[in-house]
């Protein structure tokens, strides 16, 4: 028999149905595989029982004969951005150490609805700011793979870095990424897994620890592009308590996979060959034009010209919001309070968020502080607003004359962690490609495409038009069966 | 662009989050990066250009004026570090 | 108008006062702003607090329908522009009853602009001149929670009960020059949100609260540094605080020294206002358009419902008062002052028909039953009399049947047993007697036992006449027509 935590959420779901094992066989490999993998410290918290609850349930449901739920059977991770009813959530901040939520986020609610277990909570960049998974509180998280001949710990990606490392080394079929400025979309790229961020209000954001609200949206990341649609499916829909929730019916994403791109345009933007890509990357790209010319789809260049103000205005646009979603953190109604002897509630405030916020947090609550603060609000953050619309008049016209775009998801492969974390801007230029689409608020997703020359997977990302999930999934799908990508990391942990 | 120590010191404390003199200048030159590299937004032209509001066309939805919730002062005190007579409490305000 | 005009007398000569107005008002609802928690007054603590109010990680604002609609039918009833596109901004400070780190408020586009409330600085003067004050704008924003410091000695304790209420903040122009300018204004303000039902206007349960700007300067001088005293619950305190403030800020000018523009606080026990220290702290608010909610677009179909939906309003109530009832100014003025005295006058002259006239309605109203609710320390709304019992004693009065002596004691009668005024009547024969026999057999009666009185008035002592219709009312136990006794008491003396 194969080892179940080989397989995917479909093979999952289809071999449950069909009596080929048990949900409880899957849920306890997948518990084996979390609890004997704690040097990727991918878990923050493993909630096995969780996971066997619902496994139980799907295998009574399925000996009663009832229509089985969408997710019947399948164990997934849950990133601790999350808040889950009764498990500590803390997204990774020592300021939330303890905190317990009493409810359930919306999307979190939705998959165990359609019959999903939960195996724990995934750890990430703290309040999902970073690009390695190196800011979290409780250490980082390690990518199951390595360089060939080193041991040198390599970064999974952020901020989902926790759900990417698992689903790399098969600790969970699939997992919930959140995506502000790339966060689900680069930590695929770097493990050789499949991502998407859908549409800006098709996932509700109630329940989600906030960054930068205007750009938090959920996201699936799993092994393929088929378990991603069926995790978005369970995921999306309208939420009445979130107001920016879109109000549209979900479409039936899986079933309409279609990997046939005849009469497709897809969009070369030529401001994405940025200075200094490494020629692995470049020839990727080139790659992928190649397969979707294969799937025969028409290649044509376009143009975004405001790609390259794309990254500082996300971070004016980013840290102004989170400077203000991150003030509720203040010691008085949850999480952890320092009162240092005699301090008034002010001094309290300010003794508990230094304590409580780790480095990069407080770079960019304090960042964004100051384009706030008065006398700067115009030339900041008015400004970056302004751009931001430049940057998706961009895409508006691009959608003229293509209907999604093939660009890279990263501008390297994965990194050793510590390597980049001395030099944030170096970090911050991580997301250069998966940014502007984030500020558009477009769907897009990445895809694993290949291998540099040390082995490490390479990403590429389509982006598509508002809505148009399915045409991004399509893409993917075409691009997903000519890269036959089948590297896995060597399991050494 | 520079940023001067001070500076930081007054941005954390709007921010509310204490700093001893050695992180300000630590940070100093840090954040006084990060804005440099920010800054070249200025150079784009936005005359004329409206501030995004809504990324994907949506309009605010207004609820209905029923009371649906409240009444769980137990949830809402559960994970408060400090808790009396139903109350949350803190350092004693003076106004 | 000059003889208005308010000064303060300086040694060095007038100084004339500025007064700008923010009023806070509680928007009636069942529900909060922003979360589907209650928002009535004086539960117990944190009872009617939602997640969202609490400010949970991941918990999101979600608007209430009825508290735009409010604030819309608000800035209608003082024609003011309503601003079919506005947005809910972030004011972002650090406070213990302040949950999320910051208030939803509006600060760059307010769902209301520019609109206007008219007073009358003496109500009892019918040539006292009426002032426009200009209304900036009207803004909708969240309550905050309640701190309490008395109840341990090193703690204080957060009550979240409030916040998230639905607030509108109504800013009034810099327009008033004196305390009872500022009085008549708030006074005003209060009655056209009640009229309208979008507060309730109770001060004292902090429903609405003032923060009052105040300035001084030379007569026709540049605008002076202003100080805001805060959260002023009364119209009496407001006039108070302004008194105060003025007459502190031409002692300090006049001493050489120079105003600082800062937060104050109104001691109502002392009638001072003092810096408030916990305040001092710079403000940089960080205003930015919350995230979490999109624009605020309202279209034409929802603002013909919110003015489909407004009532008379008092200024036009009043004048119809005058102009069709017939009724003085001062009567039209107290009578459409506060709502409910209006709908207990228009119940009255409803029940009354054409049977009552509304001048006699408006004058017992004011008279008789206020000297009644003032005694027994009631209000219109919870009078012991209905406007049916009401005009069922008019009515007596209107055919004859009381007199105004006799239709007092019954009043009382009804007041005290809660009877209606026919069945007293009936009961112990209070009616009046228009019967010109029995009233002539008792004036014989006086006559004759009066016998040398009779002589002195034929004499020419005229005076004595009123001796002889007391006599008889007297001998008639009240209840004679007077306008009867009066026509045969002058026969029979001839
Ligand atoms: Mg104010
Ligand atoms: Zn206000």
């Amino acid at each position: 028999m194969t080892d179940l935590t080989d397989l995917g959420v479909a093979a999952i779901r289809d071999g449950v149905r069909d009596g080929s094992f048990s949900a409880r066989d899957v849920a306890d490999a997948f518990v084996g595989a979390v609890a004997a993998a704690k040097p990727l410290n991918a878990f923050l918290v493993e909630t096995p029982d969780h996971a066997r609850a619902a496994a139980d349930a799907a295998d009574a449901a399925r000996a009663a004969g009832e229509t089985p739920k969408p997710l019947a059977g399948v164990p997934i991770g849950m990133k601790d951005l999350f808040c889950t009813k009764g498990v500590e959530t803390t997204a990774a901040s020592g300021i939330l150490k303890g905190f317990v939520p009493q409810y359930e986020s919306t999307v979190s609610g939705k998959l165990w609805a359609a019959g999903a277990g939960m195996l724990g909570k995934l750890n990430l960049d703290q309040f999902a700011m970073g690009s390695s998974n190196e800011t979290s509180a409780f250490g980082n998280v390690v990518s199951p793979w390595r360089r060939p001949g080193d041991t040198a710990p390599m970064a999974p990606g952020g901020s989902s870095g926790g759900s990417s490392s698992a689903i790399a080394a098969r600790l969970c079929p699939a997992a919930t990424g959140t995506d502000t400025g790339g966060s689900i979309r680069q930590p695929a790229a770097f493990t050789g897994i499949t991502g998407i961020k859908p549409t800006y209000g098709r996932c509700s954001r109630y329940g989600v620890v906030a960054f930068a609200s205007s750009l938090d949206q959920a996201g699936p990341m799993a092994r393929d592009t088929r378990d991603c649609a069926i995790m978005l499916e369970a995921m999306a829909g309208f939420d009445p308590k979130d107001a920016t929730s879109l109000d549209l019916p979900v479409p039936a994403w899986e079933a309409g996979l279609n990997a046939d791109l005849r009469g497709k345009r897809v969009g070369i933007p030529k401001e994405y060959r940025v200075d200094g890509m490494p020629a692995e990357i470049e020839a990727l790209w080139q790659q992928g034009i190649d397969w979707l010319r294969d799937a025969g789809a028409e290649i044509v260049e376009v143009s975004l010209p405001h790609t390259r103000y794309a990254l500082p205005a996300y971070y004016i646009i980013a840290p102004a919001e989170a400077s203000s979603n991150l003030a509720r953190y203040d010691g008085v109604r949850y999480g952890q309070r320092v009162l240092p002897d005699g301090a008034g509630l002010q001094d309290m405030y300010a003794a508990t968020r230094a304590a409580g916020f780790g480095d990069e947090v407080k770079r960019r609550i304090l960042i964004g502080t100051y384009v706030l603060s008065a006398g700067f609000y115009d030339a900041y953050y008015t400004q970056a607003q302004k751009v931001r619309t430049l940057i998706a008049q961009d895409f508006e016209a691009a959608w003229e004359q293509c209907d999604v775009l093939l660009t890279p998801t990263a501008p390297s492969a994965a990194f050793a962690l510590g390597e980049k974390s001395a030099d944030p801007i170096a970090m911050y230029l991580n997301d250069v490609f998966t940014v502007p689409s984030s500020l558009a608020g477009l769907p897009a997703m990445s895809v694993p495409g290949g291998v540099d020359k040390d082995g490490l997977p390479l990403g590429l990302q389509i982006i598509g038009k508002p809505l148009d999930e399915q045409g991004v999934l399509n893409a993917g799908l075409a691009i997903e069966q000519r890269a036959g990508f089948v590297a896995r990391a060597d399991k050494w942990w | 662009m520079s940023v001067e120590p001070h500076t930081v010191k007054r941005v954390a404390g709007l921010a509310r989050i204490a700093i001893t003199d050695a992180e300000a200048d630590r940070l100093a030159p840090e954040l006084g990066n990060i804005l440099g590299w920010i800054e070249q937004l200025g150079e784009v032209d936005t005359s004329g250009v409206a501030p995004m509001t809504a990324v994907i066309p949506n309009h605010l939805r207004l609820r209905p004026d029923a009371v649906t919730d409240g009444n769980v002062r137990d949830r809402v005190l559960a994970n408060a570090p400090q808790a009396e007579h139903g109350f949350f409490t803190v350092p004693k305000v003076i106004e | 108008m000059t003889e208005f005009t308010y000064r303060i007398r300086g040694a060095t000569g007038d100084w004339e006062v500025v007064i700008g107005l923010e009023v806070h008002a509680q928007i009636t609802s069942n529900a909060k702003l922003f979360s589907g928690a209650a928002t009535a007054f004086g539960a117990e603590p944190n009872t009617q607090v939602s997640l969202v109010d609490a400010a949970m990680p991941g918990m999101l604002p979600t608007p209430n329908r009825e508290c735009i609609r409010q604030a819309v039918r608000t800035g209608m009833a003082i024609d003011a522009v309503i601003n079919k596109w506005s947005r809910f901004d972030r004011k972002n400070y650090f406070y213990a009853d302040l949950p999320q780190g910051y208030q939803i408020s509006q600060l760059y586009h307010p769902l209301v602009g520019e609109g206007s409330v008219t007073i009358v600085l003496d109500e009892k003067d019918p040539n006292s001149p009426v002032k426009t004050i200009g209304v900036e704008r009207i803004h909708v924003e969240q309550d905050a929670g309640k701190l309490m410091h008395d109840q341990h000695p090193t703690r204080s304790y957060v009550d979240l009960n409030r916040s998230g209420v639905a607030l509108m903040e109504i800013v009034s122009r810099p327009d008033m020059r004196s305390p009872a300018e500022a009085g008549a204004y708030l006074s005003k303000l209060r009655s056209v949100l009640r009229y309208v039902g979008s507060c309730d206007g109770n001060m004292d349960q902090g429903s609405m609260r003032a923060d009052v700007n105040v300035s001084v300067r030379r007569p026709g001088e540049e605008l002076g540094t202003r100080t805001e005293t805060k959260n002023v619950n009364s119209v009496r305190f407001v006039m108070a605080a302004i008194e105060h403030e003025a007459n502190r800020q031409v002692a300090v000018l006049e001493d050489g020294g120079r105003i600082v523009q800062e937060t104050r606080l109104f001691d109502p026990d002392k009638g001072v206002t003092r810096s408030m220290r916990s305040k001092e702290d710079a403000h940089d608010y960080r205003y930015f358009p919350d995230p979490d909610l999109l624009p605020l677009e309202l279209d034409d179909a929802f603002l013909d419902e919110c003015r489909a939906s407004l009532p008379e309003l008092p200024d036009a109530k009043r004048a119809r008062y005058e102009n069709d009832l017939g009724l003085s100014r001062y009567n039209a003025a107290v009578l459409t002052a506060e709502v409910e005295t209006a709908r207990w006058f228009e119940a009255l002259l409803g029940e009354g028909g054409s049977d009552v006239s509304a001048k006699s309605a408006a004058n017992w109203l004011i008279s008789d039953l206020f000297g009644a609710l003032n005694r027994l320390g009631k209000s219109v709304a919870d009078s012991p009399v209905s406007p049916a019992q009401g005009a069922e004693l008019l009515r007596l009065v209107a055919d004859g049947t009381l007199s105004g002596t006799l239709s007092k004691q019954v009043f009382e009668i009804m007041l005290e047993t809660g009877q209606g005024a026919n069945a007293i009547v009936e009961e112990r024969g209070l009616k009046q007697t228009s019967d010109t026999g029995a009233i002539e057999a008792v004036i014989a009666d006086v006559m004759a036992k009066n016998a040398d009185k009779v002589a002195d008035y034929r004499g020419g002592k005229d005076k004595l006449f009123g001796f002889f219709v007391g006599q008889t009312m007297k001998a008639m136990g009240g209840k004679a027509n007077p306008g009867v006794v009066n026509d045969l008491l002058k026969k029979a003396l001839g």
